[in-house]
């Protein structure tokens, strides 16, 4: 297939059959990338940065105050997949962990009520905040590492004629109180730590009921609980392709049943003298590539379905206290970090003398981290 | 509270000269693992690379490297992890420079 010249058209290169996978009725084929040293004869494939930096193409493509949309192109699966996963459980937020419940007469128990609380997004800025520690200086709750919230409600039956019949009888996000402890008074002056979304519906009272707690807010990362996620989402998927078989046009009478098998926008019918489909290089991004045209006995072999393998089209929602476009850069700072604290380690095994391996693993010392850390 | 193991250690049984070695790597999972096979997979002088979550209740992976020539898998770690730092510094730039460029739909998103 040839694709049109107008200024719509995706570069040329998305048509080398390397970067595709195959798409068919009940299988998906060439899955992982092949381009390593020694694979193709007399083909280079060994790291380069500068061939690296000539195919690789970021592009933002649509931002909102809570989501981002980017293409991620010329990269392998492996480096996307870890940006994803970093998004999802090591980039830090601060959410409740702990809950002291000084009363509570509501019917929702105190440990449900502990729970939503924990999962309550907070818009405070992770990096002023240090970790808690089992040990050290941060073992204990101080204004570096605790962020304390009030929740104190009381419901009542409102006066006659106020329009409502009672006051308090909804306990929200919005009822936190932040209470600054320390420097946090100055640290937070400019952005008062809250809930990102004041509406969300944490109990339901009745006149006479009352809730009074303490919350501890403490910085961790998603990987411990996923509360501490700062994305709802973040995902991607590959770039659809959708190639036209030239030997075997689909027929003007069908040209309408085609365009249905995919998603709006895809197909195009050009009518110049005769029906004839063409696919929209620009709609091709939103196709849901459901196959449906594959279940048609009659468009056998008119079209191939793909993705191209190192094309990823990247959304990610944030609902924590990062801007969705501070996401990826979150997640590359920290990709960096852990880089950097393997490297020193393997710097100092360097110069250490290579003792060839007779350290044996230290099992039973790996479990009691475990147990003690969850 | 016991202590905290090792970063990095080399597992049992690697040749002296490390030109065939298994490291542990504490407290990282596919994330690191997947990328660090691949950056060593790109090297020519790797001649087999894999890693392995040997139980997903143990926080560590496990790297297996074997090398051509002897040559030391230590190295080729070292290496692998410049790259692939060069690499997350060349996509955070070019994020960047589409993100300043700023030809990009904004939409409104009601929560």
């Amino acid at each position: 297939m040839s694709p049109s010249s107008s200024s719509n058209a995706l570069p040329q290169s998305v048509y080398n059959p390397r970067r595709h996978v195959g798409i068919h009725a009940e299988r998906i084929s060439d899955v992982s990338s092949t381009e390593y040293p020694g694979h193709y004869p007399n083909e280079d494939h060994s790291w380069n940065l500068d061939v690296f930096k000539q195919n690789l193409q970021v592009k933002v493509q649509r931002l909102s105050q809570r989501s981002i949309e980017f293409d991620l192109v010329g990269v392998d699966a492996s480096i996307a997949n870890a940006f994803r996963r970093i998004l999802i459980a090591e980039v830090p937020t601060l959410a409740i962990e702990h809950v002291y419940v000084w009363n509570n007469t509501s019917v929702i128990h105190d440990e449900i009520l502990a729970h939503r609380l924990g999962l309550v997004p907070l818009n405070a800025d992770p990096a002023l905040m240090e970790y808690r520690t089992p040990t050290g200086i941060n073992a204990q709750p101080n204004d570096r590492n605790t962020l304390v919230f009030q929740l104190k409600v009381e419901c009542s039956r409102a006066p006659r004629g106020s329009g409502k019949e009672y006051i308090n009888d909804e306990v929200k996000s919005g009822d936190l109180v932040w209470v600054p402890q320390g420097e946090q008074g100055s640290v937070f002056a400019d952005k008062p730590p809250a809930p990102t979304n004041k509406n969300i519906v944490l109990a339901k009272l009745r006149p006479g009921q009352e809730i009074d707690m303490e919350l501890h807010a403490t910085k961790n990362v998603g990987k411990e609980h996923a509360k501490w996620s700062p994305v709802a989402t973040a995902s991607y998927r590959l770039h659809p392709l959708i190639v036209l078989n030239p030997e075997k046009p689909i027929p003007p009478h069908l040209a309408q049943k085609f365009a249905s098998c995919f998603s709006p926008g895809v197909v195009k019918i050009g009518d110049h003298g005769e029906v004839r489909v063409l696919i929209d290089e620009r709609g091709m991004r939103n196709d849901s590539v459901s196959r449906e045209v594959l279940r048609h006995e009659e468009f056998a072999g008119c079209v191939e379905l793909k993705r191209i393998r190192d094309w990823f089209i990247f959304s990610v929602e944030s609902e924590g206290p990062y801007e969705p476009e501070r996401m990826l850069p979150e997640a590359i700072k920290i990709m960096r970090e852990k880089l950097s604290s393997i490297r020193t380690a393997a710097e100092a095994l360097l110069s250490g003398g290579n003792e060839g391996g007779d350290i044996p693993p230290s099992r039973t010392e790996g479990a009691d981290v475990e147990m003690a850390d969850s | 509270m016991s202590e905290v193991p090792p970063k990095l250690q080399i597992l049992k049984g690697a040749e002296a000269d490390l030109s065939a070695a298994t490291y542990q790597i504490y407290d990282e999972s596919h994330t690191v693992g997947n990328a660090l096979r691949w950056m060593l997979m790109k090297n020519p002088k790797v001649s087999f690379c894999g890693y392995s979550v040997p139980h997903p209740s143990e926080n560590h992976i496990h790297l297996r490297v074997q090398m051509y020539d002897n040559l030391s898998s230590l190295e080729a770690l070292l290496e692998a992890l410049n790259n692939l730092d060069n690499l997350c510094d060349t996509i955070e730039e070019s994020y960047s420079s589409s993100l300043a460029e700023g030809s990009f739909e904004r939409w409104d998103e009601k929560s």
